[in-house]
């Protein structure tokens, strides 16, 4: 207070106006309050969507696709074309000599994990109940590793398929409407007529029906028996990466490797990303749209304190301050203003993200996904002081251009 | 000019503080209108300068001209030599701080601060001294206008006499060279403003600063120490002793 005369009056002028200076703060803490909120809300969603698009998705998988036949013809325009109908021609999704090709995976410096994965179609049976579904074929220890397996458990344990050429690990779903639990045993049915009856190990609920109901893990060599395959055919291989957010690089890296279909998360799973994208602008939008409201609140208290001070504004200017100390002053009234304002709203967010954080959602979510995230909060601060001070600035340019002569003359 | 030494009515060789040549002042809203037309004169050190005329004549609009507030003029005015027409606001803004002391018919008192507070603003700006030397010298000021058990109250819980002498004390609290006044006793009753007017002569006789004040009061302009008269905008007389 004691050092600077614009500093001294701008604080004065704040402390004086006590219900003006709380009523613009407050329209900056609703402002600042809800758009910290809605952007947890909705880094929570998203969280949420990868954290369940990484339960069953590699970073980047191989495999063979499709091929469809090509029709036949020449590049000569006048000779005779020959039109086929295009069909696919694939006669198996088998990887040829998958080791070679996981060792060289494995062997490329931005490759942290690869496993290999053998699909089939599965029946599983008990009595005449019959449920469709798909059994992967994995060293469940590795699989367990790449894709969290362990957390879903609900019964048994990963490790049990480890070498137990019998067991079967089943999703939760399998095991309700079969009445089938730890320890029982469950009939197998492959697409290929392959017939066996297994043990289950393990019983995990990942949450999405899709999965629970349908899917089973064994050993890899079990599900090379049920597609009557030998040892060296594989379906998949499943790759994690150093950056999961960027693997289109690495895509092409090794794609250079090997001439099957390599595909990253993103490709795979681009409806759900779309839809995230969506509600992040939809959001960011309407957040941003408050924000900018509570700073036109400032702008307008600003600009009626301005019209109320013009008299002193004239005699701070006839004694010789010049504009730029009326803008610091009026700029550091905004300021206090936006950062009072900007507080308040930190905490009345955190409030409502503590609040949403208990809501229960039921079924596969569980409690409400959204929690502190230090990057918004920075954000929001930064964001509710950047709007109050260009809100502080204009009416405080207004200030500075004030006339003296013309309020003297008055 | 600083050197430059001219016979002043009263006698004595004084420097010149402030002086103008050919001022000229148009407004153009609602019609073309030339307010002040060839004003030239000189004001001197320690000179208690009273400027009188109809209303209407001009006097506000050239005392705003030499208070650097209104640039927009024809002519060259000078302050302490040194011409002040055509610099900068900011520039205009540091020799206003400096150099030129205003009171006006209404006191322009900040009310949220202390008497005391109000005096210190234009130190505080100037930032020559220390706060608390500031405040000393603030309290002196308002101690010489008989304000010392004031000096701690809200601007706004003073009289309106009193007020103006705050008002005085902050336009000296710089010790500026000239001191500017529009009407300074207009909103006082005749006990106040004799004790104004009192306080400008000292200003100017004991301190050596000079005062230029507009005025409608004839008594006040008769015991000055020279008056200015405009009419239409131009100087009709220049000496008091036709006045
Ligand atoms: N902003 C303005 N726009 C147009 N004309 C103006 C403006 N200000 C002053 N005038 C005109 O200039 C002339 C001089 O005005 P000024 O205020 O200087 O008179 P004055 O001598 O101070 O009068 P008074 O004694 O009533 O205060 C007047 O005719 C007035 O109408
Ligand atoms: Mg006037």
């Amino acid at each position: 207070m004691k050092n600077n005369i614009n500093i001294d009056i701008a604080l004065t002028h704040i402390f004086t106006r006590k219900k003006q200076t709380f009523v613009a703060a407050l329209g900056v803490t609703i402002g600042v309050g809800i758009y910290l909120f809605m952007n947890s809300l909705d880094k929570g969603f998203s969280r949420y969507s990868m954290d369940e698009i990484f339960k069953n998705n590699a970073h980047i998988k191989i495999y063979k696709n499709d091929e469809i036949s090509k029709p036949l013809t020449t590049e000569d325009s006048s000779s005779l074309r020959v039109i086929i109908n295009p069909q696919i021609t694939t006669l198996s999704k088998k990887i040829i000599n998958p080791e070679a090709l996981l060792a060289t995976v494995k062997s490329q410096s931005f490759v942290t994990n690869a496993i290999a994965q053998v699909n089939f179609d599965a029946f599983y049976n008990r009595g005449k109940a019959q449920i469709k579904g798909s059994g992967n074929g994995v060293n469940m220890t590795e699989y367990a590793q790449m894709f969290n397996t362990n957390k879903y458990m609900v019964a048994g344990k990963t490790e049990a398929l480890q070498g137990n050429l019998n067991g079967i690990i089943i999703g939760s779903g399998i095991s309700e409407k079969l009445n089938l639990g730890l320890n029982d045993n469950i009939t197998v049915t492959s697409s290929f007529g392959v017939v066996k009856v297994m043990k289950i190990v393990g019983i995990f609920t990942t949450g999405s029906s899709m999965n629970d109901n349908a899917k089973s893990y064994v050993n890899i060599s079990t599900a090379q028996q049920f597609i009557k395959e030998g040892p060296a055919f594989v379906s998949t291989l499943f790759i994690n990466t150093l950056d999961a957010n960027n693997p289109e690089p690495f895509v092409q890296k090794l794609q250079q490797l090997t001439s099957y279909t390599v595909e990253d998360w993103k490709t795979t799973n681009a409806d759900v990303l779309a839809g995230n994208k969506t509600r992040e602008a939809m959001m960011g939008a309407i957040s941003m749209a408050i924000l900018i409201v509570a700073g036109f609140g400032i702008y307008n208290i600003l600009s009626s304190t301005i019209m109320q001070k013009i008299n002193d504004i004239a005699i701070l200017k006839a004694t010789g301050f010049n504009g730029s100390d009326v803008v610091k002053i009026f700029v550091l009234e905004a300021i206090i203003m936006g950062a009072i304002g900007t507080m308040m709203g930190l905490i009345f967010g955190s409030v409502l993200i503590g609040i949403m954080s208990n809501v229960y959602m039921g079924g596969p979510v569980g409690y409400f996904p959204i929690g502190f995230e230090l990057p918004l909060f920075i954000r929001s601060f930064v964001l509710g002081m950047v709007i109050t001070i260009c809100a502080g600035y204009f009416p405080a340019r207004k200030a500075a251009k004030v006339d003296p002569v013309e309020i003297f003359r008055k | 000019m600083n050197t430059m030494m001219q016979k002043s009515p009263i006698g004595g060789k004084r420097a010149i503080v402030l002086s103008t040549n050919g001022i000229g002042k148009y407004f153009f809203d609602p019609v073309k209108f030339k307010a002040l037309d060839d004003v030239s004169f000189e004001a001197y050190e320690g000179e208690f300068l009273t400027l009188v005329g109809k209303s209407g004549s001009g006097k506000s609009t050239l005392l705003y001209c030499l208070s650097t507030m209104d640039t927009a003029y024809e002519g060259d005015i000078y302050i302490k030599g040194e011409k002040i027409t055509g610099k900068k606001s900011d520039e205009l803004a540091a020799i206003r701080n400096e150099n030129i002391g205003f009171v006006f018919q209404f006191h322009y008192l900040l009310p949220e601060f202390s008497c005391l507070k109000n005096v210190m603003i234009p130190a505080r700006k100037l930032g020559k001294y220390s706060y608390d030397e500031i405040e000393s010298r603030a309290y002196e000021k308002l101690k010489m206008l008989g304000l010392q058990e004031q000096a701690l109250k809200p601007a706004s819980k003073l009289s309106g006499g009193q007020q103006q002498r705050v008002a005085i004390a902050r336009a000296l609290i710089n010790n500026p060279a000239i001191l500017m006044g529009d009407e300074p006793t207009g909103n006082l009753d005749s006990k106040n403003s004799a004790i104004v007017f009192d306080i400008f002569k000292e200003i100017a006789h004991e301190f050596g600063q000079t005062i230029i004040a507009v005025t409608h009061d004839n008594d006040f302009a008769k015991a000055s120490d020279r008056t200015i008269e405009l009419a239409d905008g131009r100087i009709v007389n220049l000496d008091k002793s036709d006045f």
